[in-house]
């Protein structure tokens, strides 16, 4: 073939890759990457839809480091973080080794761990709100039969709010996680484990020196999923607690929402979520190093 | 004598097994009971008459089972409206989205061109940006383009999806090497490729992107809400959420609502369940 006639392949070629990009490149730069540009821009201004932005430099930093209620939202969005992070990670890989082996009903175990990961997080809140209503609840007169139904119920007080939201949480993810731990678990060769059976070695053993290391692909894609997960949860709060009570459960997007949307202080809200941002990047970037010179290949 | 132990020791770790077999069933069968106990119970509140759905010693079965709350929804707030504006959205946002997903990762999978590997990272980066963190310039940008309040201004920043086009390019990155070669050599157009060798491969992938994209716009809270000032102008999960901030004591009401706006997705969900564990087991999820 002549050089010519290569070339023009390859012209074609790259034409059509283009053609075949370009619809979904060109939405998500306009959906996507602008606004993410323009965060940081309107951080640095005043603004409030009805006025142009107007320049204020690094006033809405200084103003959100002195501001309790950004504190007090960075505190909540972290300490949720890294309670239910782990938890449902935790959680989801026990249930896949679980649900990995041969049981009665287990299809139906799968299933029933799956399905909160398919309804929407907002309208079974309001089921746990109910459950939870001091006068009314199911699961608040459970908890009092045992004497343990706290006064005026679990989401009047601060820290068992929290600890609702949080489960609420651990329980809308954990199945999902869990089948993508199960379809890594179901991708380790079975001849490792008869390999590592015949050496004699322990269940507990033959986890830590084949599942776990075989499994750090999952693990990664995992934890970077259910992290970000964590710091951009909303709707369970918005609905449960809407930031209550005494705003001890109002996180950094619950405050965007308040202060950016709703009071129209869009220059302030943008500073509150560069702060998100930059969670997130961080996390990325930790994971991406941690886990990049872990990762197993077989 | 060494034989016998062998056998009796063998003879016990049968029983350790099979007790260690039904304690796992039963853990987990319980397990299985507390995930779906709110979604059941809402099932079962949403039967009960007003007076037992607020009572004070309340019951996980109706004593009288009533359909009252399944009729007196649609009148108590736009219910059908909510309903439309949902499969409106979660449906137009799925079709597009998958369309330009598909596109964007057959063609960051399956050519070689300059800008590919920018293209790419690009991609990446934006996967990693949660829209809850630039809601406000999203909302700003809406508005200004004269698409607030609209169904349109809901739609169109949802469809394309920097994780559908990921998925997808991993998809695609699977597929045998020479499978467009021979159409290629036949002479045929880029175009014809796409949809006729490579999209017939490619339904369970669009089967559980699909539904991905179908209940996270169907299911989403923050972007509806937002983007509605009224209950009419919202979607299921925003209406029903700014209907129970408001009739905090209408339980049978507010459950009969949620389970009617979640058995859509919990049948779609049962109907392509296989599909979708294997599309999440051979994708880029791996």
């Amino acid at each position: 073939m002549s050089a010519r006639s290569t070339m023009s392949i390859h012209h074609r070629q790259a034409r059509a890759a283009w053609m075949f990009l370009a619809p979904g490149l060109l939405l998500l730069t306009i959906f996507t990457a602008w606004p993410l540009l323009r965060t940081v821009y309107l951080s640095l201004t005043d603004y409030n839809l009805l006025t142009p932005p107007e320049w204020v430099g690094l006033d809405n930093y200084r103003e959100l480091l002195a501001d309790p209620q950004v504190m007090n939202a960075f505190g909540n969005t972290l300490l949720y973080a890294v309670v239910v992070t782990p938890v449902t990670i935790g959680l989801a890989m026990l249930f896949a080794l679980a649900l990995n082996e041969r049981f009665f009903a287990r299809t139906l175990v799968r299933t029933a761990v799956f399905v909160p990961f398919v309804v929407s997080l907002a309208v079974i809140s309001i089921a746990f709100r109910f459950l939870l209503d001091p006068n009314y609840g199911l699961v608040t007169h459970w908890l009092s039969a045992i004497g343990l139904a706290p006064q005026q119920g679990a989401l009047a007080q601060p820290h068992t709010a929290m600890a609702a939201v949080m489960l609420v949480g651990v329980w809308k993810n954990v199945g999902f996680y869990m089948v993508m731990f199960l379809a890594g678990l179901q991708s380790i060769p079975r001849e490792l484990y008869e390999a590592a059976q015949l050496d004699g070695t322990s269940r507990l053993q033959r986890f830590r020196a084949v599942t776990l290391p075989l499994l750090s692909n999952q693990t990664m894609l995992v934890s970077i999923l259910a992290a970000t997960a964590s710091f951009q949860v909303f709707d369970q709060i918005k609905v449960m607690t809407n930031g209550g009570p005494a705003m001890s459960t109002e996180t950094l997007v619950v405050l965007v929402n308040r202060v950016g949307i709703n009071n129209l202080e869009f220059g302030y809200g943008s500073a509150v979520s560069v702060i998100l941002l930059v969670l997130i990047l961080i996390l990325s970037l930790a994971q991406y190093l941690y886990f990049g010179r872990r990762q197993v290949r077989y | 004598m060494a034989q016998r132990t062998a056998v009796r020791s063998r003879g016990l770790d049968h029983g350790l097994q099979q007790a260690w077999k039904i304690a796992l069933t039963i853990a987990m069968v319980a397990i299985g009971l507390v995930m779906v106990f709110p979604i059941v119970w809402s099932f079962f509140t949403a039967f009960k008459p007003n007076s037992e759905a607020a009572s004070a010693s309340p019951t996980l079965l109706p004593q009288t089972w009533t359909l009252e709350n399944f009729v007196e929804i649609w009148s108590a707030i736009p219910f059908a409206q909510l309903y439309g504006n949902t499969i409106l959205f979660a449906g137009v946002v799925m079709v597009l989205s998958l369309t330009f997903d598909t596109m964007a990762g057959y063609a960051l999978a399956r050519f070689e061109f300059r800008g590919r590997t920018a293209a790419f990272i690009a991609i990446i980066v934006m996967l990693m940006i949660p829209y809850q963190a630039v809601i406000i310039p999203l909302y700003d940008l809406v508005h200004s383009l004269g698409l607030g309040q609209s169904m349109a201004g809901m739609i169109i920043p949802r469809t394309a999806n920097a994780f559908g086009v990921f998925f997808m390019r991993q998809f695609f990155l699977a597929l045998p090497r020479n499978l467009e070669e021979a159409a290629r050599i036949d002479g045929a157009n880029e175009w014809k490729i796409f949809t006729r060798v490579m999209l017939p491969l490619t339904t369970p992938a669009l089967l559980t992107l699909g539904l991905f994209h179908f209940q996270f716009n169907w299911n989403d809270l923050l972007w509806p809400l937002v983007m509605s000032n009224n209950i009419a102008g919202a979607t299921l999960p925003a209406g029903l959420a700014l209907f129970a901030g408001q009739h905090v004591v209408e339980y049978g009401l507010l459950m009969a609502g949620s389970v009617l706006a979640l058995i859509p997705l919990i049948l779609f969900f049962l109907l392509i369940q296989r599909t979708f564990v294997a599309g999440i087991a051979t994708t880029g999820l791996k």
